[in-house]
């Protein structure tokens, strides 16, 4: 499964309202730590279709977003189950580190 | 947990370890790279590159790695996209444990390159993102308007405080020595800035939070007297390290954790090989950890030959 581009506009629908839980990536398309974890966030998506779907979020072309989950470095995940926001994970710096998070979070 | 067993296994995927692993896999060895993230390791972040021969418009950072990962794949070299948790090296065949499996090697090359040094401070990892941030042009926009503090004084301080003093209402450069040891061309450019303040020989101490950063602590090195600094954000830009801890105790290090190796790439252990940026060298540059790579892999072939 890819990885969604979700917007303000479909936030509320893709991703608050989904069914199965939902990793959002805000990300920038000018940061280089957003590229470098791109590849991850696309074999996240690969990996686990079924079990969780996998978003990204420009923060620059949508800044009430940004602002509402408070991200202040880039890149972030958060994971949304049931339309509520997890501990964000800001940076990551090994697939390791995503998976332990996703595990602390019952995924 | 799978185990599997290879000649030559790569602990990173930045130049150094794929240039080691096409020239490994190129000379028909079985050739695995252990990489926690994704190819291209720090200059991922760099943005373009303009100094690295053969691209005479610059070549993106990110784009360079995945090429360097294809160019090793093309000739059967593998990665797997785990982090090593635990190396036994003294071993014959050597031993690397990661996350998720356990590999066997003849020879391992050691490529885990260099970060950026910490603080060092209580409270600095929890707030990574909630005002603490490391890289200037990455984070700067979010800081704009507000005022921040830049710890350092070398050209990647000066630099971060240049770049942040174009976006935000306010920079203060704390340093621990009393004058920058930046290049001399940066100093102009500094007062010229009109919103930058330098404080010299101090160190800061503390940093204040609520759920976000809100401040500073420094001392004075002279005086010792502590001062509260107001601010949204704190970027630390105090050089880099080598990323060496998992073989402490097993390969030697110069006195900053840097493996020791020569130009052969040779460590004090047989067999194991040190690339890139962590080895002691002189210029560390993506272009010095390819020749590393290509090398590395003449060493490797010589040592299986003894085996």
């Amino acid at each position: 499964m890819a990885v969604l581009t979700v917007s303000e506009e479909n936030f509320e629908k893709d991703v608050l309202q989904s069914e199965k839980p939902v990793v959002v990536d805000f990300w920038a398309p000018w940061c280089g730590y957003c590229k470098r974890l791109m590849p991850v966030v696309e074999a996240l998506a690969e990996d686990n279709a079924g079990r969780f779907l996998v978003a990204k979020v420009d923060v620059d072309e949508n800044s009430a977003l940004e602002e509402r989950y408070e991200i202040m470095t880039i890149p972030t995940l958060i994971l949304f189950q049931g339309g509520k926001a997890g501990q964000p994970l800001v940076n990551p710096a090994s697939r390791a580190e995503i998976d332990d998070w996703l595990r602390d979070q019952g995924l | 947990m799978s185990q599997k067993t290879v000649d030559v296994l790569i602990i990173g995927g930045g130049p150094g370890g794929y240039s080691a692993a096409l020239y490994c896999a190129r000379a028909g060895m079985k050739t695995l790279v252990v990489e926690k993230l994704s190819a291209g390791g720090q200059m991922v972040l760099a943005g373009t590159l303009d100094n690295y021969p053969g691209f005479d418009e610059g070549i993106d950072g990110f784009e360079l790695g995945e090429r360097m990962k294809k160019g090793a794949e093309r000739f059967g070299a593998e990665t797997v996209f785990e982090e090593a948790v635990s190396v036994d090296l003294s071993a014959n065949p050597k031993r690397v444990t990661t996350n998720r499996g356990e590999y066997l090697a003849r020879a391992v090359v050691i490529a885990t390159g260099a970060t950026h040094r910490e603080l060092g401070l209580p409270e600095e990892r929890r707030l990574v993102g909630r005002g603490v941030a490391y890289c200037a042009t990455c984070d700067g926009a979010r800081y704009k308007g507000r005022r921040v503090v830049v710890v350092g004084g070398g050209n990647s301080a000066v630099t971060d405080a240049l770049t942040l003093s174009k976006i935000c209402e306010h920079v203060t450069l704390v340093h621990r020595r009393d004058a920058l040891s930046a290049t001399q061309v940066y100093h102009a450019q500094i007062e010229k800035a009109g919103n930058i303040t330098f404080i010299g020989a101090s160190d800061v101490i503390a940093i204040e939070h609520d759920r976000k950063v809100t401040g500073v602590v420094i001392r004075s090195k002279e005086t010792g007297e502590t001062a509260r600094i107001p601010c949204d954000g704190l970027f630390i830009a105090i050089g880099r390290r080598p990323v060496t801890e998992l073989f402490a105790g097993q390969v030697e290090m110069d006195e900053n954790g840097y493996i020791v190796a020569g130009e052969t790439t040779e460590t004090s252990v047989p067999g194991v090989f040190a690339v890139g940026d962590v080895r002691t060298k002189l210029a560390r540059q993506v272009i010095t950890a390819a020749a590393d790579g290509a090398v590395a892999a003449k060493s490797v072939e010589s040592y299986l030959r003894t085996l």
